[in-house]
């Protein structure tokens, strides 16, 4: 693979394809009339980065080629922007993107992993990616070819008492071929994540629970980068990622009321134009 | 007197057992077998396994949740992955789980509930699984078991493991009379009919199979002659079984140690009524939770005996 010179040249090239996942998001919800734009906005620079940042070892034209690392998005209702994702990586055509959620489409409103290729998992209840993900994990590590998974979270997802039973097994058996994300946006259905249900100090949480923590800025292309390569380096603990971020980043509309009123909303035709131009003049 | 014993059944081994022998048995045999528990393996017999197959055999604590979605993620990688609790534990507690980790994507993932029924005894009703064949019939793409004595457990074990998908398979506490030989001619979705008859059909599931037996005896004392069908496979159910049944004896009982709602008995009924109708008379857990006790005493206060399959043999000739 071709050397770069620092890392302006690479974030530059991450940042095209971001926006490109972003403005499909936003152009896939609101031809849908639903589903949850500001979430995958929030959680775009860690799914770029995993697929496209040299950061997870797949075969974009092999989806279920054995030994890949694998992508679980445990927050299914980011669904969006991983299929944007498997277009971009060629695993699945652009053209199938605008069905989302039509009925007959493959690309459902949350992952369905018996029919989309290159999805892992079938997700959308939450607190159930993690346990997944562990599972995979641990299986990665009986086949032996070093293959490891990602995850990404919720932050409102870490509320689910099945997310701290997966923490404790995965420092039981130090599953460190597994990496976690937590896409800490701050804002879950009924409003600010830690007016729901208080989450912080959730980084020291999970080092209480024997995990190898990240607190980072999410939209930082440096430091998500170096966060995700720190953490291919096993040192024997599970590791988590606190990616802090913006729910909506990069649409002023959605950032003006990122709670009630963009939780799980489209934006219409017209905001949808003004944001894409948005994104595309960033 | 056990069940069974004055038709001359002798009593096997817990069904519980039988699988966990199987399990174990059958290691080396499926390589790709691993074993999740929460921490109740050395009551649902997958201790064996494991600690002949330490490396194969992961202990999540009392996490029933965690289990069955991390079951998914192993099956995920290409493994058959078993997890086992308590019947009320794994399929109450982890049901969603079960929904969306296993039933949804079609995981390989099998599921064994152990202690099913109220024939645990002194434990008491939050340990007695009575709803969990319900609950696992409700979920599209699992294959719904219940194994009426220790060889048809082994048997089943065995067709659980070598079927790709989804299994459910119930045990049960106790020792269970042998009303199958050993190494029975069993088919997962077949059923087994032990007793030809042509004035009712009895159609039992688990340690109710022994006790629809000895009913049948009863009934042909007085000239009545029951089929009586061991119905192991709740789901894909038999359809064709049942509807010769109602064609043929014109009379269907029922009997399964579980609630009358949503198990065997509505599986019948829902297939007579809509291919063949006959009066179907369920025994079951009438709608109630049961209590500590003996488990002979809470069998016979709960309704669950072969006076009582007789009667309903009678009631259910009388309606047609």
């Amino acid at each position: 693979m071709p050397q770069t010179n620092g890392a302006a040249p690479e974030t530059a090239r991450l940042e095209e394809i971001r926006k490109r996942l972003a403005i499909w998001s936003i152009r896939m919800t609101t031809k849908a009339a639903s589903g949850h734009p500001s979430s995958c906005l929030s959680a775009s620079h860690l799914v770029t980065a995993l697929y496209f940042g040299d950061i997870m070892r797949y075969d974009a034209a092999n989806p279920d080629w054995p030994q890949r690392d694998r992508f679980v998005l445990s927050k299914g209702h980011a669904a969006p922007i991983l299929y944007a994702a498997l277009a971009e990586a060629g695993t699945i055509e652009e053209n199938r993107l605008m069905s989302l959620r039509e009925i007959g489409s493959a690309l459902e409103g949350h992952p369905n992993t018996r029919r989309l290729p290159g999805v892992e998992a079938s997700t959308g209840s939450l607190g159930q990616g993690l346990s997944i993900s562990l599972g995979m994990a641990m299986g990665q590590r009986l086949d032996g070819a070093g293959a490891r998974t990602f995850v990404v979270m919720g932050d409102g997802e870490v509320d689910e008492g099945q997310v701290w039973e997966a923490v404790m097994a995965g420092a039981k058996y130090g599953v460190d071929n597994l990496i976690a994300m937590v896409d800490r946006n701050d804002f879950q259905q009924m409003g600010a994540a830690d007016s729901v249900l208080p989450l912080d100090p959730m980084a020291l949480k999970f080092a209480a629970f024997g995990w190898r923590v990240m607190d980072i800025d999410g939209h930082d292309w440096k430091a998500v980068l170096g966060a995700l390569r720190e953490a291919k380096v096993a040192d024997g603990r599970p590791t988590l990622i606190v990616a802090h971020t913006k729910k909506g980043y990069g649409v002023t509309r959605i950032l003006e009321d990122p709670g009630n009123k963009f939780h799980g909303v489209p934006l219409s035709p017209d905001e949808a134009e003004t944001a894409i131009q948005e994104i595309e003049n960033a | 007197m056990n069940i069974g014993e004055r038709i001359g059944l002798s009593l096997g081994k817990p069904t519980r057992n039988a699988f966990g022998e199987a399990l174990r048995d059958l290691a080396d045999e499926f390589p790709k077998l691993v074993v999740v528990d929460a921490d109740v393996g050395n009551s649902t017999r997958t201790q064996w396994f494991g600690e002949a197959n330490p490396d194969r055999f992961f202990q999540v604590g009392i996490a029933e949740s965690n289990m069955v979605s991390m079951a998914a993620g192993l099956a995920a990688t290409g493994r058959q992955a078993l997890c086992s609790s308590f019947a009320a534990f794994l399929t109450a507690n982890a049901f969603d789980q079960i929904r969306m980790s296993v039933g949804f994507p079609r995981a390989n993932v099998k599921l064994v509930g152990s202690h099913a029924g109220i024939s645990i005894g002194e434990d008491g009703p939050s340990q007695m699984g009575i709803e969990d064949l319900a609950l696992m019939r409700a979920v599209p793409n699992l294959t719904v078991l219940c194994p009426a004595d220790a060889h048809a457990a082994a048997v089943m074990t065995r067709q659980m493991l070598e079927h790709e998908g989804p299994v459910y398979m119930r045990t049960g506490r106790p020792k269970a009379p042998l009303v199958h030989p050993e190494s029975p001619d069993l088919r997962l979705g077949r059923a087994a009919q032990l007793r030809e008859g042509g004035d009712v059909t009895l159609i039992a599931c688990g340690l109710m199979v022994a006790m629809a037996l000895e009913a049948a005896e009863d009934l042909s004392a007085d000239g009545i002659e029951a089929r009586v069908i061991d119905m192991h496979t709740i789901k894909p159910l038999d359809e064709a079984a049942v509807i010769a049944a109602s064609r043929e004896t014109g009379a269907i009982v029922t009997a399964e140690e579980h609630l009358v709602q949503g198990g065997l008995g509505e599986a019948v009924a829902g297939c007579t009524a809509a291919n063949a109708p006959c009066p179907v008379r369920r025994i079951g857990v009438q709608d109630t939770f049961a209590e500590s006790g003996k488990p002979a005493e809470l069998l016979e206060k709960y309704g669950l005996s072969a006076a009582a399959i007789v009667a309903a043999a009678r009631e259910a000739m009388a309606l047609r």
